[in-house]
Formats: structure tokens, sequence, C-alpha cells
């Protein structure tokens, strides 16, 4: 059977950092898009750019600017150098970092978008009833958006699963260390490897579909008040 | 007691600038959708701040332009009954009510919101969502909702909105019994005129973000300041007219108005020639078919239309003039085409256009 004969490594290392990178993403992702929501400041419409840029700019260029960022003559890789004992580059960490650089955008954009679909009149209801800012958070605004919050997480995992460009840029291909599923399928191509390849985009062709159904699923129905 | 000075601007030329006090009881503000009534209770929960003004509850300042000070929503102690009631549809209603308990003490809280369950009958439907709950029972909770944290004051969008007339009388009990029991002082939005008469003490009648007028609402009704006001009232014929002749010895004054003299009582601050709007409500005019000739105040018109109204029957004439007249008596004189309606004499009411 070739299913058994395949190193399943990739797959696993690629679930592993798309989860990793998602949590990341929805602690500070969701912390800027409620920054984004609710609060005016200066340089907001800026912010919002800037965070939506990665989305529209080409991976290789993610990578290099992660490269210049992250490397091991960085100020930043230095000092993760220096606490582990290691390089940050070209390691799996390094790829949950490109995961992270390509998904958050997407969770940003949507996690912004579903904040601000709440309706203010229930948050004003909140605060007229004594309750602060921490509170209407928590109670109303977020259990109002979670669903939509929910599914953009799907997407945005999806998306770090299939990351590609970035990823090889900043973690390489090293088997058994940093190859992620898309890399690994790349990889096999080039190799000649037709079958660990036909293998491997049917599993994460599936996966993807499945993400994508639960996001559906997820996403709020009308709700009738 | 509320004592509010709100000025706010907002781009493309609407301007609130309000200025008024409100002891206990029922504050009505009344006026046409977009004359600044919903806006002013914004700017006294705190949902938007003014540019300038000051907005002081009882002995507390809420909001100072000057002075920089500007208390948020929650600390103003206003209850607020959105005209959508606004009840979190992720939580039953007693959890509705349990979210507003926060600063009545922890052992308290059960019990509090039992009671007010109870007060507002409640109690069955309180494990329900409030798309579960029907209309009446959705704004009783709204209102429980934002009495139980004892506020010191109470605001009401547009409650009776999409009600029909047996919940909105029980609205209307509602809102006495808070009057009556919690004694807090209730500001309320609406631009219904038999509201105002239902629950209100006090009047303020908007217009284009301004207060045209204040009173208790029979005083506004039976002596509107200006043509603005009853317009915005819209229960009153205006109707043009010019001062033909003044004599303040005997209290006279005569008028002409759809080419024919009206007496009136004399008109201080008037003078021959003024172009004036007689004021007068359907039920204050009289009409009775045409026999002869018309006696003073009366004025040939003709009928054009008829409606039917609860208590009477509302004749449109000519000019235009609305009558209202006893079912009875239309229904003997149906077949006229031409009347004669009577203007009083002593009660006419001129004002300046």
């Amino acid at each position: 059977m070739v299913l058994m004969a395949i190193d399943w490594f990739p797959l696993w290392l690629s679930l592993r950092v798309a989860a990793l990178s998602t949590a990341i993403a929805l602690v500070l992702g969701g912390w800027v898009a409620y920054l984004l929501a609710n609060r005016e400041f200066r340089g907001k419409e800026i912010l919002d750019a800037a965070v939506t840029l990665p989305l529209v700019l080409p991976p290789t260029v993610l990578g290099y600017y992660l490269l210049v960022l992250l490397g091991r003559s960085s100020p930043l890789g230095q000092l993760h150098e220096k606490l582990t004992g290691s390089p940050l580059v070209f390691t799996w960490q390094a790829a949950v970092v490109a995961a992270l650089l390509h998904s958050a955008p997407l969770l940003v954009k949507s996690a912004r978008a579903a904040l601000e679909s709440v309706d203010h009149v229930y948050e004003n209801a909140a605060r007229s009833l004594g309750a602060g800012e921490w509170r209407v958070f928590w109670r109303i605004t977020l259990p109002l958006a979670q669903r939509s919050i929910l599914a953009a997480t799907a997407l945005a995992f999806a998306r770090a699963l299939g990351d590609f460009g970035v990823t090889i840029m900043v973690a390489g291909n090293i088997p058994g260390r940093t190859q992620t599923i898309a890399v690994a399928i790349y990889d096999a191509v080039e190799s000649g490897n037709g079958a660990v390849a036909r293998a491997m985009v049917v599993v994460i062709s599936a996966v993807a579909l499945a993400i994508l159904w639960l996001a559906n699923a997820l996403a709020p129905k009308p709700v009738s008040r | 007691m509320i004592e509010a000075r709100i000025r706010k601007s907002f781009p493309g030329a609407f301007t609130l600038d309000v200025h008024f006090r409100a002891s206990a009881g029922v504050t009505v503000l009344f006026g046409p959708s977009g004359s600044g009534k919903t806006l002013t209770l914004d700017a006294i929960a705190g949902f938007i701040r003014p540019d300038q003004g000051r907005i002081l509850l009882d002995d507390k300042i809420l909001f100072d332009a000057e002075a920089g000070v500007n208390l948020p929503p929650r600390a103003r102690k206003c209850g607020y009954v959105f005209q959508s009631y606004a009840l979190f549809p992720n939580m039953s209603l007693r959890e509705n009510l349990t979210f507003a308990t926060q600063s009545i003490p922890h052992l308290e809280r059960h019990r509090k919101v039992n009671e007010m369950l109870e007060r507002f009958q409640l109690t069955e439907v309180a494990g329900r969502r409030p798309h579960e709950l029907s209309g009446g029972q959705k704004q009783r909770g709204s209102i429980a909702r934002a009495l139980i944290g004892a506020p010191r004051l109470l605001l009401l969008d547009e409650p009776a909105t999409g009600l029909d007339a047996p919940l909105r009388n029980e609205l209307y009990e509602i809102i006495n019994q808070v009057r009556e029991q919690y004694k807090t002082p209730v500001v309320l939005v609406t631009h219904d005129l038999e509201e105002c008469f239902a629950v209100g003490d006090q009047m303020l009648i908007f217009r284009d973000g301004c207060i045209v007028q204040a009173g208790t609402p029979p005083e506004i009704l039976d002596r509107p300041e200006g043509v603005e006001v009853a317009r915005t009232l819209g229960v009153f014929n205006l109707l043009p007219a010019e001062v033909l002749f003044l004599d303040p010895g005997n209290n006279r004054s005569r008028l002409r108005c759809l080419d024919h003299e009206i007496e009136g009582p004399y008109l201080p601050g008037h003078l021959l020639g003024d172009r004036v709007s007689i004021c007068v409500r359907p039920e204050e005019l009289s009409a009775r078919p045409r026999d002869g000739t018309p006696g003073p105040n009366q004025v040939p018109l003709e009928l054009k239309s008829v409606s039917e109204r609860p208590h009477a029957v509302r004749l449109q004439f000519s000019g235009p003039v609305s009558v209202d007249t006893p079912p009875a008596f239309y229904e003997e004189c149906r077949h006229n085409r031409n009347w004669v309606v009577t203007f009083p004499r002593e009660s006419l009411r001129v004002l300046k256009t």
C-alpha cells in the first residue's frame, strides 16, 4: 500500500504549525481586530492597511522580510539564539511565524467585521446597566460575534495549513524537521515521486474541504429577535 | 431632577440645541422623526458626547463640556429602554435581569430578580430567550431590566411603537406605576399625541433640533405658541387670515379668512393688516347644512369628503377645513353638499405666521 509507505511527518507538522499559529493569531489578531472595531485613534486606517498587506504581497516578499527580521544577524534572531542556543530561521518555529504572517490578516479582517456587525444597541444597553467595557466585551460583544469569529478562525487555520512561499523562505525544506506538507508535495513532484504527491494532495484537499465545511456550518444564520 | 443643556452639531447641517429641566414625573419629548428627541436621550445616557453644555442629574454632574466632565454610561445610573427593547439575545430573560444587578450585593441579587419578575408578571417565562417572548413580555422585561438597578432616571425611546392598543394601555399603566411606586423621573420619546396625554406630566415640543415649546399637554394643546408648534401637534386647522379691525376697549377684533369676516377677541401684539393664522381644532368648530344667509362667524363651505373617527365623523370641507360632528347629526344631514361652519368667537386662537 502506497499510503503505508509514505512518511506522514509533513502532514502532522503542518497541522501542528497551523494549530499553533492560529492560536497565536486568535489572541493577537483578536486584539488588533477589537482595537480596529471599537477604538478611534490616529493611524487606525494605516494599521488596518499594514495588517492587510500580507494578504496581497507575494509570499517571497514576506519571506524576505522575515529573513531580514529574524535572520541570524538581526536583533530578534540573535535574541532567540542567546535564549535557546539555536538560530530561529530554518526551524519549525520559523514555520509557525511564517504561517502566522500568512493567516493572521484574514482573521483580523473577518474578526473586525464580526465585532462591528454586533448591533451597538446591545452594547449600549449593557453599558447603561452598569457594565464596564471589559464586561460588555466578554458577556455581550463576543458571545454575539463568536460564531463569525470561529468561522474566521477555521478559515485562518486552513490558510495556515496551506502556506508554501513564506515557509520555504524562512523554514526551508528539511525533511523530518521543517518540511510541511505543501513543501513536501513540491519536493515529491520535483523528485518525480508521483504516487506520494498524489496521496498527499488528496489528503490535504480532504482536510481543507472539511475545514471549509466547518467554517460554513459555523457562520451565523439570520437570527430572529 | 434632571437639567440638560446640550449642543451638538452634525456635519450635514443638523444641530441639536436644547435646554430643559425636568423634575419628578413623566416628561414627554414630542416631535417629528429626525427632530433630535432620541439624540437628546442618547446624550443624557452618555452614548453620544455633546460639543457643548452640561447635564445634571440630581446633584451629580453627568457631563460638563467646560469642566471636561463626561461620565461613562455605566456610571450615570440612567435606565434606558430601547425602541427595539435590546434584550440580550444570548441570554434568558432571567439572565438579562441578573446582568443588571451588578450594583446590588451578591446575596440579594437572586431575590431582587425574582421580585422584579413577579412584579412584571414574567416569572413563568423567565427561562425563555428574548425571541421566544411575546411583544408585551419583551416590553415588560426591558422595563424591569432597566429598573432593577434602581436608576435615578428612566429613559424610554418610543416604547409604544409597534404595539397594538391593549399593549399600549398596559405600557401606560406600567409607566404610571413607575411614577407612583418608584418615584423615578421618566423621560419618554414619542411622536404620538395621545401618548403624551396618557402619561405626560410635562411635554417638550421638538422641532429641527430645538425645543419650541414646553408645558403640560393640555396647556400646549390649548395654547400652541406658534404655527410651527401647531403644525407639529398635527391636530389643528391652520387657516391664513388678515387682521382687519382691532378694538381693545370692547375686547374685539375682526379677521378676514376664507373670504369671510370672522370676529374674535382683541389680539394683543397684532397690528391692522397683519398676516396671521387662525388655529382651531376640528372639534372646536361646528357645522350644519346651509339655509339662508350665513350669520356672524359663519363661513359657507362645500363638503368634500367624510371619514369616520372613534367618537365623531370628520367632515372635510373646501378651504381646507376639518370639522368633527356627532355621528347621529351627520346621519340626518348627509345628503347636503353646502354647509356653514361656525367659528367660536371667544376662544378663537390666532398665531403669527
